[in-house]
């Protein structure tokens, strides 16, 4: 791709270093994000999604470590950024909401609270302490309207616990909003949602995108969320990707076994007679994998050739996928 | 919370007072022996006298009246007359309490104020030769019976280096007026600095042992509780705001991190109630638990019924202080 990127990832690597080994949470990951894009990741639990954006934000904790690659964040390297630059990065220019609101929110304080707080950190003007504290107050408010909360001026004095999941879930959007951030990174915003909220959660961030004009990462399990609202998609297994391109493609024509796979196992409201297959076996713990294709003991295709590490093969200009059998040439 | 569930908080708060005067009152009318002789002694005395003193004291009174008069009397703070002193019991009390008091608060501000911050910073640094430091401290801070430290503690800074008085309140040369009956604020209100240092040199021994075992609890607590908050995803999600590390873990962490803290320390504040006795003993403190001590020895009932009666009363308010207070810090949960 020729257009700038607003996030370049190359060969990153994180790490826990735990008593049972080196578990290779993610092992290798290029990926780049573009601006006013919006990049679905997709791939089943414990693939490394959460780790691998974890790591782009600075966030990783012992006895985890970023031990290679570059996390290139327009002119800025990240890996090597000054703790404080980074401190002042997160929540200002790049900005993450969790898989679990009601975790994910401080019990102790009200919602009003928790997003003045962040609007407070990254405000840099002048002007006395309590009208910084007002004019964040005041905002905290409109953040909330403007996420779909309704009677957001009373709303705002309430603790988490008083709040829907669905609800809760618009207030981690509205945290992350509410400094304006370049790139927003949706950990699984709609898991811990009935389908109805899921919609309008997804809806909301769509919606906020196309006003803001930021770009987007949504991390999912579900390739059916990301064919509705992604323009690319990015598929992980064990650490890794494994495919990536421009979603309609991708979707109409898997390229990789496991895409394949994972789009088998989407119910499809609309064709009752198609079967739900889910894929056979779970996603191996990356540590101590052996060389070769990862997906190889799962994998319905599986060859003789696939016994070696298996490396990134392009498909045409704009996809890529990690399988013997993808790539223009055989 | 709101002012209503506080009232009602309050209101059951009656019944169980009831049931402690209930029980302090069946210990007084069931002890064994004849108060009336307990309190003539070795006088002689005639039947007549021994009727009129009977009638004096409300004892020829059916049961339920007795209570009744106990009860009333309690609430004015009535407590009949100490056997011995031939003084009422509640003047023996009142004149004990302030330095029990104060020996309390400084011994909890103590324990608190060293138990909190190495209670952090052990989490924090866990694994680390600190976080063992803090461990083995606290390990003898809980096994080591109080009577011993504070004799090795009187032995090594009074005895030995001669630094700190080995007992009392405070030296005879020193005299304040009484505002407060605490003497590190009445030495202060004062203006004598000199005897300020003389009453807190006299109190920090007494303080320090009697604050140890609360202490090395409450620094237990609050590790435990702060390295499950530390791995909490609301601690991350603060991360990923942008907040700096301090804001994270003093607001963030030790805000959820103190709730148990503050409900142990409650709790723990009673069992200071009878740590006193021995402390008091060991430092000649003048204080409520000496005064309990000196009562058993000569069974001086009035006198140990109102103290069981005060430290019961002051247990079942703790608690209610830990309630409140574990509320507001929690506001999950509704009284
Ligand atoms: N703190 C940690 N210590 C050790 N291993 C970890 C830690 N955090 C994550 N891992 C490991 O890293 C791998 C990837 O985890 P990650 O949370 O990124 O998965 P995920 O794709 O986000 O899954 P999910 O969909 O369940 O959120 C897992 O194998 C997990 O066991
Ligand atoms: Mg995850």
């Amino acid at each position: 791709m020729t257009e700038a990127q607003m996030l370049k990832v190359r060969g990153l690597r994180t790490t826990f270093r735990t008593r049972h080994g080196a578990i290779k949470a993610v092992d290798g990951v290029d990926l780049d994000i573009g601006y006013g894009e919006c990049l679905g990741v997709v791939g089943e639990s414990g693939s490394g999604k959460s780790v691998a954006f974890a790591s782009i934000m600075g966030l990783v904790r012992p006895p985890g470590r970023i031990e290679a690659g570059s996390i290139m964040f327009e002119d800025r390297e990240l890996t090597t950024l000054d703790p404080r630059e980074m401190q002042r990065l997160r929540g200002k220019e790049i900005a993450m909401t969790f898989q679990d609101a009601l975790t994910a929110l401080n019990p102790a304080f009200t919602v009003g609270n928790q997003i003045a707080e962040t609007i407070i950190t990254h405000d840099k003007s002048d002007g006395s302490k309590r009208d910084r504290i007002r004019r964040a107050r005041a905002r905290a408010v409109e953040m909330m309207t403007l996420v779909g909360i309704p009677d957001a001026s009373r709303r705002v004095n309430d603790y988490p616990h008083q709040f829907s999941g669905g609800m809760r879930q618009r207030i981690m959007i509205a945290i992350a909003l509410a400094c304006r951030p370049k790139l927003l990174i949706a950990d699984e915003p709609t898991t811990a949602l009935d389908v109805t909220i899921q919609a309008q959660v997804l809806d909301l961030i769509a919606e906020i995108r196309a006003t803001l004009g930021m770009s987007v990462v949504i991390i999912t399990h579900d390739l059916g969320v990301v064919a509705e609202h992604c323009h690319r998609v990015l598929v992980m297994y064990a650490g890794q990707v494994v495919e990536t391109g421009p979603t309609e493609n991708v979707v109409a024509e898997p390229r990789h076994p496991y895409t394949s796979g994972l789009l088998r196992s989407i119910p499809r409201l609309n064709d009752r007679n198609a079967r739900i297959l889910p894929i056979k076996g779970t996603v191996p713990e990356p540590i101590n994998l052996p060389d070769e294709c990862r997906f190889r003991p799962r994998c319905p295709m599986s060859a003789d050739g696939c016994r070696v590490p298996i490396a990134m093969r392009k498909i045409g200009h704009d996809r890529e996928a990690r399988c013997i059998f993808a790539g223009d040439e055989p | 919370m709101q002012l209503r569930t506080l009232i009602e908080r309050i209101l059951q708060l009656i019944p169980v007072l009831l049931g402690i005067s209930i029980i302090v009152f069946a210990m007084i009318t069931l002890t064994p022996g004849d108060p009336v002789e307990i309190m003539l002694g070795d006088q002689i005395s005639t039947p007549e006298q021994e009727a009129a003193l009977r009638r004096d004291m409300g004892l020829d009174l059916p049961v339920h009246e007795r209570f009744f008069r106990f009860l009333s009397n309690a609430l004015v703070g009535d407590f009949g007359n100490s056997f011995f002193h031939r003084r009422p019991v509640s003047d023996l009390i009142l004149e004990r309490l302030p330095a029990t008091i104060e020996l309390t608060l400084v011994a909890m501000l103590i324990a608190i104020g060293t138990a909190v911050p190495l209670g952090v910073v052990a989490a924090v640094k866990k694994g680390t030769l600190i976080d063992r430091i803090a461990t083995v401290a606290s390990i003898f801070g809980v096994s080591l019976p109080g009577f011993w430290f504070g004799l090795l503690l009187i032995m090594l800074f009074a005895v030995h280096w001669h630094i700190l008085p080995v007992a009392g309140r405070i030296g005879y040369d020193f005299e304040v007026p009484k505002v407060t009956y605490l003497l590190l604020i009445d030495t202060i209100l004062a203006g004598r600095l000199d005897s300020f240092l003389d009453a807190l040199g006299h109190l920090i021994l007494p303080a320090v042992t009697l604050g140890l075992p609360m202490g090395a609890i409450l620094m237990r607590v609050t590790r435990t509780s702060m390295l499950e908050v530390l791995d909490q995803d609301y601690i991350a999600f603060a991360a990923a705001k942008g907040l700096g590390r301090m804001r994270i873990l003093i607001r963030h962490a030790l805000t959820n991190a103190l709730i148990p803290t503050v409900t142990v320390a409650a709790l723990e504040t009673g069992s200071l109630l009878g740590g006193n006795m021995i402390v008091e003993t060991i430092f000649g403190w003048p204080g409520l638990g000496r005064l309990v001590v000196e009562a058993i020895f000569s069974r001086n009932y009035p006198i140990i019924q109102t103290a069981v009666l005060l430290y019961a009363v002051t247990y079942v308010l703790l608690n209610f202080a830990a309630d409140i207070v574990y509320t507001l810090l929690n506001p999950r949960v509704k009284l």
